[in-house]
């Protein structure tokens, strides 16, 4: 025991000594969350427009107003034919365009059907299909009002729906997206940390000195582990802090619960680092095989932007690899949804399983000899 | 330019002595484009589905009909009480839940105005949002019907509908718009992992103090070590936009040379950036933790990736403009989808060619203040 305390004291002497590191592993979390978590909404706002109002009535302009007032659509320009709108669309200027016929004004009063033409920018497929989504709303809220007034119709449909969006009531995607960056964050940093642990000594050659020390293969492990882990915790006290206070994201189940489980993720990420570390021989490729064969997976197959469930099912199976996939769940569950062990048991039983099991194969590879 | 050659053959023969390196080098990037180009995308379809029918009728097994017909929904569990939906959508096992109220039928057959119930797990805003607008267009349509049965609503239909068009990318594929993006992503890792240790590691090794006494000068001392990581990163990535082309069908509308140019002065960006990183670290692991903190997260967020810049706070856009990955994929975007040519996307170019100068002469600078 006292072996593994004189080894844990060298870690943290070492961590002291490179103040850089040190400054990054704290500042830069905090730094990020605070901005990603900005970026990471996926609401459309703001999609620039482009109007060609060919009709030119108080009708026509009405309805742009309708749309220039809404909080998804700006109009930034107006155009006189449709042919303008071609290099609006090329320089991205605007996405979408609104094109209102001639003979809009007298149709709508005489009662007939009156056809809107919107031309969008399908390059950015996702935020199209949300803002064509939006223009066919509005469209469909605005002809009801539109045929209340003129007598035909009810301003309201006979069946109505009654949406209601639990967990995340006002559709706030910060909600989802914050928990997530904020795993990711604690991956990046913590497995770098470990991945780095017993590499660095091989290619310095100070793990010769370890090896001549009556250190056992655990010890070695355990003794690299816990200070990490230690640093780890305090980058988890820091994110949480920063979603809870600044971002406000509410956190509806236990507090407790939710470092407890940043604990057994931490043994994960820190574990997975330090198997890279065995079975590198450099510190160069301890990086290469973490980011490519860790990280980028992690960021793109644990459902953290993409939905598991949409993707396709030979892919699916390649997920439950991946111990990010069964924290998100649990970070999601104990922040959205409010809900303890009982339901998230199996996903807490995996992770720990997933750090167990790395920790171990790290444990049987550290051969204390090199080469 | 000799000494250049010098630096750059040293670092090849470096590079190609470690085969797996460079196997991963060029064949990884492939690979992962391969497996996420398959695996990412925002088509949400097949949304499991409970339903509490309080009604029992002709008219509420029509609506829940519809619902499953229209191919988004998939009917996962018939539920009689209220603690079976908390409890489905607890466990992830139903995303929505539709709840049609007693006397539905009778309503709306007769006219009366009633309510059906859409729950939906908002956990994942996007996904909601789009369940949320695939289940009111689908009630409305119910609704339409039975306005015209009751003659309520005039039977010529609403009012005013629109005639969406779809330019570049007209059947909304989202594989279109991801892949040029994760073409950008994996570059950016590739350029920034594999340059990262490069000089900080002959610092750590002691080797450096060699090159210092040699004639080499900062700069073609980095430009030395950059060009073969070029070479390599170009043919990888060239690649990648083939493999995209075949796999994906990704499109080719503009101009194949404007293409080289556009991932060329990126390539160079991005590998002056690892430099830059692995000049101002003491030890490879302070380097490696900088080069995963400026490239993981900000690529993939604020490169309009994924989220659109447009919809970000002014002042994060304002923190987009130092994100080379954000030029690069405007330009990427306008040569492959819109073909559009050089007079569009130039201030993104010009922005790329002002990333790669400023980078490159940092690097140097700082490398020259360290061996003074």
């Amino acid at each position: 025991m006292t072996r593994l305390g004189h080894l844990m004291r060298k870690e943290f002497l070492e961590l002291r000594q490179d103040p850089k590191l040190f400054g990054i592993v704290i500042v830069a979390p905090i730094l990020q969350l605070t901005m990603l978590g900005y970026a990471a909404t996926t609401d459309v706002k703001n999609v620039p427009m482009v109007v060609v109002d060919e009709d030119r009535s108080v009708e026509s302009r009405e309805l742009i107003s309708r749309f220039d007032a809404s909080a998804n659509f700006v109009v930034v320009a107006s155009a006189t034919s449709i042919d303008e709108v071609n290099a609006y669309l090329d320089h991205g200027r605007a996405w979408v365009a609104l094109d209102i016929p001639a003979d809009y004004s007298e149709r709508i009063r005489r009662g007939e059907q009156a056809a809107l033409q919107v031309v969008a920018d399908g390059s950015d497929a996702n935020s199209t299909n949300v803002a064509l989504g939006y223009a066919g709303s509005l469209v469909a809220g605005y002809a009801r009002e539109v045929a209340a007034a003129h007598g035909r119709g009810q301003p309201l449909p006979l069946v109505g729906a009654d949406v209601r969006v639990w967990f995340n009531p006002r559709l706030e995607s910060r909600d989802f997206m914050i928990p997530g960056i904020l795993a990711l964050l604690l991956l990046v940093v913590t497995t770098n940390l470990s991945s780095m642990a017993i590499v660095r000594e091989k290619e310095l050659g100070t793990l010769e000195q370890l090896a001549v020390t009556p250190l056992a293969r655990w010890e070695l492990i355990t003794g690299k582990l816990l200070p990490y882990a230690v640093l780890g915790m305090i980058d988890v006290l820091l994110v949480v802090s920063v979603a809870l206070l600044w971002f406000e994201v509410p956190l509806r189940g236990s507090f407790a619960l939710l470092l407890a489980m940043c604990a057994v993720y931490l043994l994960s990420t820190l574990g997975l680092g330090l198997f890279v570390s065995t079975i590198s021989s450099t510190q160069q490729q301890a990086m290469i095989t973490t980011s490519f064969f860790f990280l980028l997976p992690m960021v793109f197959l644990a459902g953290f932007i993409f939905p598991i469930e949409n993707m396709p099912d030979a892919i699916q199976p390649l997920t439950y690899l991946i111990p990010l996939r069964y924290f998100l769940v649990i970070l999601r569950g104990i922040f959205l949804k409010g809900v303890g062990l009982e339901t998230l048991w199996p996903e807490a039983l995996a992770l720990f399983a997933w750090g167990a099991i790395v920790l171990l194969l790290a444990t049987l590879r550290s051969s204390k000899r090199l080469g | 330019m000799r000494k250049i050659r010098a630096i750059g053959v040293k670092e090849l023969r470096q590079i190609v002595r470690d085969r797996a390196r460079l196997v991963i080098l060029i064949f990884v990037p492939a690979l992962l484009l391969l497996l996420y180009g398959y695996a990412l995308n925002f088509d949400i379809r097949d949304i499991r589905l409970a339903v509490k029918d309080q009604d029992r009728s002709t008219e509420s097994r029509e609506l829940i009909s519809a619902f499953v017909n229209s191919g988004y929904f998939q009917l996962i569990a018939v539920v009689e009480r209220d603690e079976a939906i908390v409890r489905l959508i607890d466990r992830n096992e139903v995303r929505a839940a539709l709840v049609i109220p007693p006397r539905f039928g009778r309503d709306a057959s007769t006219g009366r105005r009633t309510t059906v119930q859409v729950i939906i797990n908002g956990d994942n805003a996007n996904t909601a949002t789009t369940v949320m607008a695939y289940a009111l267009t689908l009630v409305s349509s119910m609704s339409a019907r039975y306005e015209v049965q009751a003659r309520l609503g005039s039977p010529a239909g609403p009012a005013l509908v629109l005639e969406p068009r779809v330019w570049y990318n007209p059947e909304l594929r989202s594989a279109l718009f991801l892949v040029p993006g994760l073409i950008a992503y994996i570059l950016m890792i590739t350029a920034v992992v594999s340059t990262a240790l490069s000089i900080v590691r002959e610092k750590e090794m002691g080797t450096m103090e060699q090159v210092r006494m040699s004639p080499i000068g900062p700069l073609a001392y980095v430009v030395g070590k950059s060009v073969p990581y070029f070479v390599i990163s170009l043919l990888s990535c060239i690649g990648i936009v083939l493999l995209a082309m075949a796999l994906f069908g990704l499109p080719m509308r503009g101009s194949w040379a404007m293409l080289v140019l556009a991932i060329s002065l990126f390539l160079v960006g991005t590998l002056a950036l690892g430099l830059l990183i692995s000049t101002l670290a003491e030890t490879q692991q302070v380097a490696f933790q900088i080069a995963l903190l400026m490239s993981y997260l900000p690529t993939l967020m604020l490169s309009g990736f994924i989220f659109p810049i447009t919809s970000m706070p002014p002042f994060l856009q304002v923190v987009t403009y130092v994100v080379p990955a954000r030029y690069f994929l405007v330009a990427l975007r306008a040569i492959v989808l819109k073909g559009v040519g050089i007079e569009v996307f130039w201030p993104d170019l010009l922005a790329l060619v002002v990333f790669a100068a400023l980078t490159l002469s940092l690097a140097s600078l700082r490398l020259k203040r360290e061996w003074a």
